[in-house]
């Protein structure tokens, strides 16, 4: 017990982490897709817990509304519209297989020897200015808020018209001639 | 221990890697649609971790449109599925030969 | 009214023009005799009046020639001469009158008036009316350029004319066999003749650098040493020229080898005969050779030659005569004979006695010929003197005139030939014996074929058929006319040279002569014989005359026909054979010359056709074929082979490059992956170096 006291953010983050790339394996290796979704709503899901513990309840929220109630509900819809019965003599992997490997051992070894020959400071134990607006602790969700109106106010904007155009553009594409 | 940025760096960088497998090695059109979402979620984790390392909510509000970005892309992206399976009844990517020559 | 002068020979080249193209058949017979003769008349009378003004001008009175330069005709830069330095040569187009020229002037329009007006009537019958006359004035033309130039070229031009017209006039009648053949012959033969005048021409051009009359004599007349020198053969310049011109007489002027057209030339209608072939163009050389005495007494070996030459014609032309039977025949062998007297006179130096036998026997000789015409034209054509007989107490007119004629030729006193003949002998006499005798000797052959002519025709029984009994009449006025003008001329133009007897000296014409024959010391005819010695010759000669009639009369006289000539041709059957067969000149040349030109030709055919064409020509084909081939090789294989290979390189390389399009968008993630791996680790890479 005391150990979990001690080092409860580390174990919390060992166990999501776990969770994680566990899931998303099971993402990319599982033949039925049904399987494949229910995986990367797993995935998504400690992936917002990751982000709680990094004091980013704003995004973990986010996370969860959009990715888990948006699309994968969306993605769950196209699995059942497409129909799938000839899921058993599909091979899985593409011919390219083994070059994919290849690459993902060199690029996640690249990745590996960057991120350690860079020392970080320690982070801030209580970060203020996540949560900070004008001087006054709000929370994050509100932090977020304010700086999203204020100085990301265009980038907002054209998000949403980006929203707005994919909106249109999957409705066209999806059509029934 | 603590936890540093290192380790979600790293595990950033593994999710990233899963994902681009993923894309390049599957030929169930669904699933990699998924893996780019999977690569998506790891630079959020990315930006995440670096805001706090820096204590600037930047990073988090970067996120927060990489998220509606993600969504917008997944939605046109099932549609290119829907018609592409209405034209060839199938989501198998090795059958999307339409650029070949 | 001397600087009308150019007029004379531009009128007669006009009337020719004016018939021949401008009223080409469009005019009566009339107006083109009109135009023909008047030209000519017209011509006649301001030569007249141009010597006049010549002969009253202070030029004549210093003996210098009139000279009328017309334009530069030829400028044609520098000449190297043959002594090394270059002279400017230039030839202008110019007439000279001098009293030779002025003595030839009068001659040839008076004479040829007459002979045009002689023709009206001569050629009323005939169809071709009009090209007649502009043929004949074309000649007047030219003829009276070749006597009226101031330079050997304008000469040399008229030379040809006339020899153009010539051929022209002898196969008028082009449509019969023979006339055209004539007509070749005469200009073929006076070509070759023209070559040896050419090369006089040039080597003329190489030593003086100009080939002008006045400039040449006068240079010559100052420093006769320029044409003494050795020129080629071992020749000195004056006698290379004076043997090249001499050539050229000998063609144009019907000398021995080269006198075989002439009597060909009868095939031309007869007032060609009597203007072309007696009066005017024969003369031509003589002319030449007088215009160039000086040149001809600095070479006295060439001289020599030309005397010689001149007094064997006359005697060879002289036998031939004797057994002609054709009237123009025996006229024309006469002719050359005559032209061979002429020739002898200035081969010995005596040149203004050549000028003055050439002017008689223009009268005497173109009379003849006219009323040989007269015969002719009265007999419908027939020209056999052994068909004809008593004519003369149908054609009175012609027969007295024709008489005339015969009577001047064979040198009886009183009448033009007489004294013209007569200094010709006097002047050989002084110096070359055998050619006198060979002279007196045809001078009695003269008169004894001659008078054959006249008592086979005029005199005796008419041997013809009934047929042209019937028809025979005298000419009309218009023919006879000119017979009687010039039967005057034939009496009369021998007082006017009277050769010097003594104290005696009435030699107009050798004395007006003089500044021409006389320019360095030539004799011109005079003499060094005493009086006695001249009257003996006289009287030898014209002794000779009269044994030659005597001769003749007892043959041919009174009724006894063609008789007395088939008992000489008995006697003397060889001879007789000889001479009727003209001693087959005519028949070696052709053996020879022509066919061995036939020969040559052909043979040179031959090689063309078989060498040049053949080899050469298809030779020149065959490659060009060929390398248009390899051409077309190298242009199928290796131009289009380069353009093929680009083709290639592209779709080959297209080919391959193809295969990485494999439509697999896995594919392309992969590779676009992998670029990212590499792009971030040579970031990476930098970095850390940096």
């Amino acid at each position: 017990m005391d150990f979990l006291v001690a080092n409860g953010t580390a174990v919390l983050f060992y166990l999501f982490a776990v969770i994680t790339v566990g899931s998303a394996i099971a993402v990319i290796t599982m033949r039925n897709p049904m399987y494949s979704a229910i995986s990367l709503l797993v995935c998504f899901l400690s992936m917002a817990a990751l982000f709680l513990l990094r004091h980013a309840e704003f995004i973990a929220v986010v996370q969860v509304f959009v990715y888990g109630g948006g699309i994968m509900v969306l993605f769950l819809f196209v699995i059942m519209l497409v129909n799938l019965h000839k899921l058993k003599e599909m091979r899985l992997f593409g011919v390219q297989w083994p070059m994919a490997v290849i690459l993902a051992i060199l690029l996640i070894g690249l990745i590996v020897v960057v991120v350690m020959s860079v020392s970080f400071g320690p982070p801030n134990p209580y970060p203020e200015q996540l949560v900070d607006v004008d001087g006054e602790a709000l929370g994050n969700s509100e932090a977020v808020g304010w700086h999203l109106y204020r100085e990301y106010l265009l980038p907002f904007e054209i998000a949403s018209i980006f929203l707005l155009v994919a909106m249109i553009g999957a409705v066209v594409l999806a059509r029934k001639e | 221990m603590e936890i540093a940025t290192t380790h979600y760096l790293v595990l950033s960088g593994i999710l990233f890697v899963i994902g681009l497998v993923g894309i390049v090695t599957r030929r169930n059109m669904i699933i990699v649609l998924m893996s780019i979402e999977l690569v998506l979620n790891s630079v959020n984790l990315n930006l995440v971790a670096f805001s706090y390392q820096m204590s600037d909510l930047t990073g988090q509000v970067m996120a927060v449109f990489t998220i509606a970005v993600a969504a917008g892309e997944a939605a046109v992206g099932l549609g290119i599925l829907v018609a592409f399976y209405r034209l060839h009844s199938s989501i198998d990517l090795e059958q999307a030969t339409e650029l070949r020559g | 009214m001397k600087q009308l002068l150019w007029i004379v020979p531009l009128l007669p080249l006009l009337g020719s023009l004016l018939n021949g193209v401008v009223l080409w058949k469009r005019i009566p017979k009339k107006a083109v005799a009109i135009i023909a003769c008047g030209t000519v008349g017209l011509s006649c009378l301001i030569g007249i009046g141009a010597i006049a003004g010549y002969m009253a001008s202070p030029e004549y009175a210093a003996h210098e020639p009139f000279e009328q330069i017309l334009y530069l005709w030829v400028p044609a830069g520098p000449l190297a001469l043959s002594d090394g330095s270059v002279s400017n040569f230039e030839v202008e187009v110019g007439f000279l009158l001098d009293p030779l020229s002025a003595v030839m002037l009068f001659m040839v329009t008076f004479v040829g008036f007459w002979i045009h007006v002689y023709s009206i009537g001569y050629m009323s019958q005939d169809a071709s009316f009009q090209r007649f006359f502009v043929y004949m004035n074309l000649f007047m033309g030219a003829m009276l350029l070749l006597i009226l130039g101031n330079n050997f070229l304008v000469l040399f031009v008229g030379w040809e004319g006339v020899g153009l017209c010539s051929y022209l006039l002898i196969g008028f009648w082009f449509t019969e066999e023979f006339p055209p053949y004539a007509g070749r012959k005469a200009f073929i033969v006076n070509r070759i003749g023209d070559a040896g005048f050419l090369m006089g021409l040039f080597a003329l051009a190489t030593t003086f650098g100009t080939l002008n009359y006045r400039k040449i004599f006068d240079r010559i007349a100052v420093d006769p040493a320029v044409v003494e020198t050795t020129l080629v053969l071992g020749l000195s310049v004056a006698a290379f020229v004076a043997i090249s011109l001499f050539i050229g007489a000998m063609g144009k002027s019907a000398q021995i080898p080269l006198y075989v057209w002439l009597p060909d030339a009868m095939a031309g209608p007869t007032p060609v005969s009597a203007l072309i072939h007696a009066a005017t163009m024969v003369t031509a050389g003589v002319y030449m050779v007088v215009r160039a005495n000086v040149i001809y007494q600095l070479a006295p070996s060439v001289s020599e030659v030309v005397a010689v030459i001149g007094a064997i014609t006359a005697i060879f032309a002289a036998t031939i005569g004797l057994a002609q039977t054709d009237i123009k025949k025996v006229l024309a062998y006469s002719t050359v004979s005559q032209l061979g007297y002429m020739f002898l006179a200035a081969g010995v130096g005596a040149y203004s006695v050549a000028i003055f036998h050439l002017f008689t026997h223009a009268f005497f000789k173109g009379l003849m010929f006219l009323g040989s015409g007269s015969v002719i034209h009265g007999m419908s054509g027939e020209q056999d003197m052994r068909k004809m007989g008593g004519l003369r107490k149908v054609m009175p007119t012609t027969y007295k005139t024709f008489l005339v004629g015969t009577l001047a030729i064979s040198g009886v006193p009183g009448f033009a030939g007489f004294f013209s003949k007569d200094q010709i002998l006097t002047a050989a006499f002084d110096g070359h014996r055998w050619l006198w005798l060979v002279g007196l000797t045809t001078a009695g052959l003269t008169a004894c074929y001659m008078f054959r002519l006249l008592f086979l025709t005029f005199w005796g029984d008419f041997r013809g058929t009934e047929q042209q009994w019937e028809h025979v009449h005298e000419s009309p006025s218009v023919m006879t006319t000119p017979l009687i003008v010039l039967a005057i001329g034939a009496v009369f133009s021998g007082w006017i040279g009277i050769p010097r007897v003594g104290h005696w000296d009435w030699n107009w014409f050798g004395h007006f002569l003089a500044p021409v024959t006389e320019t360095i010391g030539g004799h011109g005819g005079e003499h060094h014989l005493s009086v006695g010695v001249e009257l003996i010759l006289m009287t030898l000669s014209v002794a000779v005359a009269g044994f030659g009639i005597f001769v003749a009369w007892k043959t041919y006289g009174g009724n006894q026909g063609l008789a007395g000539g088939q008992r000489w041709a008995e006697r003397f059957p060889l001879v007789y054979r000889v001479l009727v067969n003209k001693y087959w000149v005519d028949e070696f040349y052709d053996a020879t010359i022509v066919r061995g030109t036939w020969a040559s030709a052909r043979a040179l055919f031959r090689f063309d056709t078989g060498f040049i064409d053949g080899f050469l020509v298809m030779g020149t084909r065959n490659l060009t074929v060929l390398s248009a081939y390899i051409s077309g090789f190298f242009d199928k294989y290796v131009v289009d082979g380069l353009v093929n290979l680009v083709g290639w390189i592209f779709e080959t390389g297209s080919k391959f490059f193809r295969r990485l399009q494999t439509g697999l968008v896995s594919q392309y993630a992969l590779v676009m992956a992998v670029g990212m791996f590499v792009l971030v680790l040579f970031y990476v890479v930098v970095a850390i170096r940096g």
